[in-house]
């Protein structure tokens, strides 16, 4: 299993124990960032593109209860079974439900991260309901018993050498095997076997259409398509905020969707799905989980525009360096970071601050959710609601109260002034995390004491 | 034109010769003063959630520069803190909001300068802080798909002897952050390291930035790892005598070529 870490920098920690995996893993979603850019160079009209992706999601996300029951609507009209789930308990019992109505005892599942926030798995698991995992990165963690640390590559943090070795435990390929191209291969017989014996599938949702009643999963293998289309049931699980008004807004969305994720014009497929084949069953559950309370936050509103690209991730220079697992929800990276404080704002009160706020998030993010800024306002509410970093807490309180009394924070400036001029030993201690790998600025003649000597 | 000069605390305390350099810079354009009694802008409290404590600074920076016609200080970072913060946080200070700027601004965009009288015959990488790059816009961000001028190119390539070297990784952040250069150690130490490679490897003398906080890590870790190369901020590169920091081999060859 991932461990699960108590905080960021406890997981940080761990991760940069081994700094030739942090080099390898920065270099990876590097190589992502940098093909992200020139696709997206290749547009020149996509600052635009941007704006009008906000744009929409901001009027969709203020009128969501008019588009979402506007789909409910389109999509029983086109013979699709609605569901509505307030919270992850609600969603995992709805799709037990109709699994044991139709007495399903193998699930293919395409890559959703909402069954994963909804810890969707090991429900069914529970149930003596066998659940495959098909988009291939995230087999791969499942067989690692591992969780995806990454919402778009969900096995980036596993190197090529440890999937061979998992795919000669799991799936009899020869030992030592390295060659992607194998182990690929390997995969796609191992779950070929799988597609043919499934009861049903199971798939997330990029894009749900209010007008249409139909949706979109876009994925690079076709597994959505496999899966959905060969077993007799068809459950597709989505986030309310997943919603769209109009069929000609997806040539906004998916233009900015694959370009941010992976670099790519369009991912390989775009499945687009309205109704059930003849004798199939179509479900779809929208899912709220906290959805309306986020809604319902002016500040952090916004973060429900976020279409699951991964852009944020790859270009931050924290989750390269401390791997997807040092976060404390499912979500990793950035994103994550202002969607989880409002789930559990003590578990996770350490990620709004796992970031220098250097704005890198805001500024690649396809529907311009202010990232960044989101992160300083949680800081604030986590200072302010919790107990997180009492220390920080007083010593912020203490200097803050010293800047706006010049003469005692002069004077306060002066002795710690001096007392960097003191013993190296002294200085250099345990506390001072600075100084484990960095020195310290030397101390000098302050401006002050030059200004009043050359200019008064 | 009154000028107030705004030094950020830990230059005072540690980096002297960039506010030399400043003042200097900025004695070209009018009358500055260098208020006595100022303390900090508060962006430390704000950025590790205590904004509220930091209110108090804000107030101390208020009574010092509310008169001038401009305030100027050579941090992207804290100027950005004062812009973005300083209104909500002490609405008193809201009306002078507009007067704060930053070095890099003031000279480029306030004062339109076009012919620095410097001299620095030195390889030099721009060091794109954050706070100016993304918060300020002084130049091109890598993830934009804009036409921006980057203003800090522009002025140091108005510097006699400058040659501008481009890192492999554009616009990375060095990993300083605040308080998360403490709380998060590991990463920090770990993001500036990898900077530092990045700017060794592109053949760079120098990194100069318009923040000297970023530039406080990066030296940091060159000073505890003896890396060959050095920091210098802006404003002392812009401010840098015709000849003085040139020995006399380098002026044989500047003249040379």
């Amino acid at each position: 299993m991932s461990t699960q870490y108590k905080n960021h920098p406890a997981g940080a920690k761990a991760f940069n124990k081994n700094p030739e995996r942090v080099s390898w893993h920065d270099k990876a979603l590097w190589f992502v960032r940098e093909k992200r850019d020139k696709a997206t160079h290749g547009i020149p009209e996509w600052e635009e593109l941007r704006e009008i992706a906000a744009q929409i999601k901001a009027h969709t996300l203020s009128h969501l209860d008019k588009y979402l029951l506007q789909f409910e609507e389109q999509a029983q009209a086109n013979g699709i079974h609605v569901h509505w789930a307030k919270d992850a308990q609600e969603h995992n019992d709805i799709v037990l439900s109709i699994l044991q109505k139709h007495n399903v005892k193998n699930v293919v599942k395409s890559k959703s991260m909402l069954t994963e926030e909804c810890g969707l798995n090991p429900h069914l698991n529970q149930h003596d309901i066998d659940v495959v995992d098909t988009d291939l990165g995230e087999r791969i963690v499942q067989l690692a018993k591992e969780h995806p640390s990454h919402i778009v590559l969900p096995a980036i943090h596993k190197k090529k050498e440890e999937v061979g070795e998992l795919f000669h435990e799991h799936l009899n390929t020869e030992k030592g095997a390295t060659d992607p191209t194998y182990l690929t291969r390997a995969a796609r017989e191992h779950l070929r076997d799988k597609f043919l014996q499934a009861d049903a599938a199971i798939t997330g949702v990029n894009f749900a259409v209010a007008e249409s009643g139909g949706f979109v999963v876009c994925t690079n293998e076709g597994n959505v398509d496999m899966g959905a289309n060969l077993a007799p049931v068809h459950i597709a699980c989505m986030g309310i905020e997943k919603i769209i008004p109009k069929v000609e807004h997806l040539g906004v969305f998916l233009r900015l969707l694959a370009r941010s994720a992976t670099g790519q014009a369009i991912t390989t497929y775009s499945s687009h799905f309205h109704k059930p084949k003849d004798g199939k069953e179509m479900h779809i559950v929208l899912v709220d989980n906290g959805r309306t309370e986020q809604l319902s936050r002016d500040d952090f509103r916004k973060s429900l525009n976020c279409i699951r690209c991964g852009a944020c991730m790859n270009t931050c220079p924290i989750y390269r360096r401390s791997g997807g697992h040092s976060y404390t929800y499912t979500i990793p990276g950035p994103i994550g970071s202002i969607l989880s404080p409002g789930k559990d704002l003590k578990k996770h009160s350490s990620l709004p601050f796992a970031s220098t706020l250097c704005g890198s998030c805001s500024d690649v993010c396809p529907v311009k959710i202010d990232i960044h800024t989101q992160l300083y306002k949680w800081r604030q509410i986590i200072m302010e609601e919790t107990n997180y970093d009492p220390a920080k807490k007083l010593s912020m309180k203490m200097v803050g109260k010293a800047m706006g009394n010049p003469k005692l924070f002069k004077m306060i400036s002066k002795v710690g002034n001096t007392f960097l001029k003191g013993p190296r030993v002294l200085i250099y201690n345990p506390l001072n995390t600075w100084g484990i790998k960095r020195e310290l600025p030397v101390p000098t003649q302050t401006f002050d004491d030059w200004y009043k000597k050359n200019n008064s | 034109m009154e000028i107030g000069l705004f030094i950020p605390c830990y230059i005072n305390q540690f980096y002297p010769e960039v506010a030399k350099a400043t003042l200097k810079l900025l004695q070209k354009y009018g009358n500055v003063t260098y208020p006595l009694s100022q303390t900090c802008c508060g962006q430390p409290m704000a950025n590790s959630g205590c904004e509220k404590d930091g209110v108090d600074a804000l107030k101390v920076f208020y009574d010092n520069f509310k008169d001038f016609d401009y305030v100027v200080g050579p941090s992207a970072s804290c100027v950005l803190h004062v812009r973005e913060h300083g209104a909500h946080l002490y609405p008193t200070m809201a009306p002078m909001i507009d007067k704060v700027f930053d070095l890099t601004e003031f000279i480029y965009d306030v004062m339109k300068e076009k012919e620095l009288q410097a001299e620095f015959p030195h390889k030099v990488a721009i060091h794109k802080s954050c706070h100016g790059l993304r918060g300020m816009r002084l130049g091109q961000c890598s993830e934009r798909v804009t036409c921006d001028v980057s203003k800090q190119d522009v002025l140091v390539e108005q510097v006699t002897g400058v040659t501008l070297i481009q890192p492999k990784r554009a616009d990375e952040c060095c990993g300083f952050g605040g308080t998360f250069s403490v709380s998060e150690p590991d990463i920090s130490v770990r993001m500036g390291t990898d900077r530092l490679k990045d700017y060794i490897e592109s053949g760079a003398e120098y990194i100069t930035s318009g923040d000297m906080s970023c530039l406080m890590h990066l030296d940091g870790i060159i000073q505890r790892e003896k890396l060959p190369i050095k920091v210098i901020h802006l404003a002392e590169i812009l401010a840098s005598e015709i000849n003085s920091t040139t020995t006399d081999k380098e002026k044989a060859y500047v003249n040379a070529v």
